[in-house]
């Protein structure tokens, strides 16, 4: 599968999590693309921790660009007809207030407890955690939308992670191109696997002991 | 009429010295006051320690002063867009304070609105928690963050009138009208400014009692 497939496999696998009318902050990189699977019949709003209700999954065009309107890498963003623009003190208030219903976000490591890494690689690269770690605290549903494996093929779904944590015991969903899933007191639940693939080989590139929902589905 | 001076983009920048901790608005350059940031380039102002949500690319908003290695000390939530940054950071010739975003402009709202700090949840079991305080408030385990000032806050408004009122648009809002609220001196570059009475004041969203000069 290319990269482009595997990425939209994952942000339309996500998108059938997010409930109708409710609100979503969408990460940085892959996470975006999930609000081009979900229909605006749907009436979900995506908040943009810059300071903005009702990001539109369309691009701006160079005859609609408007450089005041803006996601928070810094590019130029459409706005849906009932958007709302605020400071970064109201933002965060809506963030860490529980106002969000969920949060997607990419990782660099998830673990069997829920805990999440996705800010900094020790002396590789130190990004900074943004507006992460409040956005997986005060989110009432974190979901990580992530390749499964790294680029050299190991694990990203591990029983415990190595790198430093963003937060501990927040993760409720872990969608990858591979498997779905759910993170629970006892541990991690596989609820679905990508047509093709089977239990033995999601576990066999899984780190963490994955137990099998009774209801096990393909998607 | 209370009315606020009007001074060139080099007055503005002449008012930040070195050694100064100084807030800069805006987000991954957007909203920021790109004019002044100009400005304090051309000048030899340095060892500065800049607030700002993120160190912007290396060649555009607060990344230029970072480039042009005038700042020994940042604190912001990501450095990640800006490349300059990391090569200073592990040089050891620039010291990153990297603050979650939320925290960040709660630290500064409690500095401007006189509170003694914020309790937030925000960093429990991870690095950010190292050195800090932590409280107990109704059976639930907070952070003790406390509240960050400067000495200057260079912001950007969209429409500002004589009197300093301020307009930001849409997403250029961001930590623009807290900052204002957190520093010694407030000065504030804006795209258009207007008579007093020409826009109807119920639009402002920043009084012109936090502003003490306007760079047009």
């Amino acid at each position: 599968m290319s990269k482009e497939i595997v990425r939209n496999a994952i942000a339309a696998r996500v998108a059938k999590e997010l409930r109708p009318g409710s609100l979503v902050n969408l990460g940085i990189g892959m996470p975006t693309l999930v609000a081009k699977h979900v229909d605006d019949s749907q009436g979900i709003l995506f908040q943009s921790e810059n300071g903005m209700i009702g990001v539109s999954a369309d691009l701006p065009d160079k005859d609609h660009l408007d450089n005041d309107i803006t996601n928070a890498g810094g590019q130029p963003v459409c706005a849906v007809p009932e958007v709302s623009f605020f400071d970064s003190a109201l933002s965060f208030a809506i963030i860490r207030g529980g106002h969000v219903d969920a949060s997607v976000l990419g990782a660099l490591e998830v673990d069997q407890y829920g805990n999440l890494a996705n800010w900094i690689i020790p002396g590789k690269a130190v990004p900074g955690m943004g507006g992460a770690m409040d956005l997986v605290m005060g989110a009432r549903t974190v979901i990580v939308a992530m390749e499964h494996c790294d680029k050299r093929g190991n694990p990203k779904v591990l029983s415990k992670c190595t790198l430093p944590l963003t937060a501990s015991y927040v993760v409720n969903l872990i969608v990858t191109e591979k498997a779905v899933i759910r993170v629970t007191q006892d541990g991690l639940i596989l609820e679905e696997v990508a047509k093709g693939l089977s239990v033995e080989e999601v576990q066999a590139c899984t780190d963490a002991p994955l137990a099998v929902t009774d209801n096990l589905k393909h998607f | 009429m209370q009315l606020k001076p009007t001074i060139t983009v080099e007055d503005a920048a002449s008012k930040v010295s070195s050694g100064m901790t100084v807030m800069i608005g805006g987000f991954m350059a957007v909203g920021s006051p790109l004019k002044i940031i100009d400005a304090l380039v051309q000048s030899n102002t340095d060892d500065l320690h800049v607030v700002c949500n993120d160190s912007g690319f290396a060649d555009q908003g607060c990344g230029k002063l970072i480039s042009n290695r005038q700042v020994s000390k940042l604190t912001a939530s990501h450095v990640g867009l800006n490349p300059e940054t990391g090569v200073q950071m592990n040089a050891g010739t620039l010291a990153v304070n990297l603050v979650p975003q939320g925290t960040l402009i709660e630290q500064i709202r409690s500095a401007g609105a006189g509170l003694g700090g914020v309790l937030t949840q925000t960093g429990l079991g991870t690095v950010v928690e190292e050195g800090k305080q932590k409280v107990q408030c109704a059976g639930l385990e907070y952070l003790l963050e406390m509240p960050i000032a400067a000495d200057v806050a260079l912001i950007k408004a969209s429409i500002v009138d004589l009197a300093g009122n301020c307009i930001f648009k849409k997403t250029t809002k961001n930590f623009n009208p807290v900052m204002a609220t957190a520093a010694t001196t407030v000065i504030v570059e804006t795209d258009s400014i207007v008579e007093v009475g020409e826009i109807e004041a119920d639009s402002f969203m920043l009084p012109g009692t936090f502003i003490d000069y306007i760079v047009v």
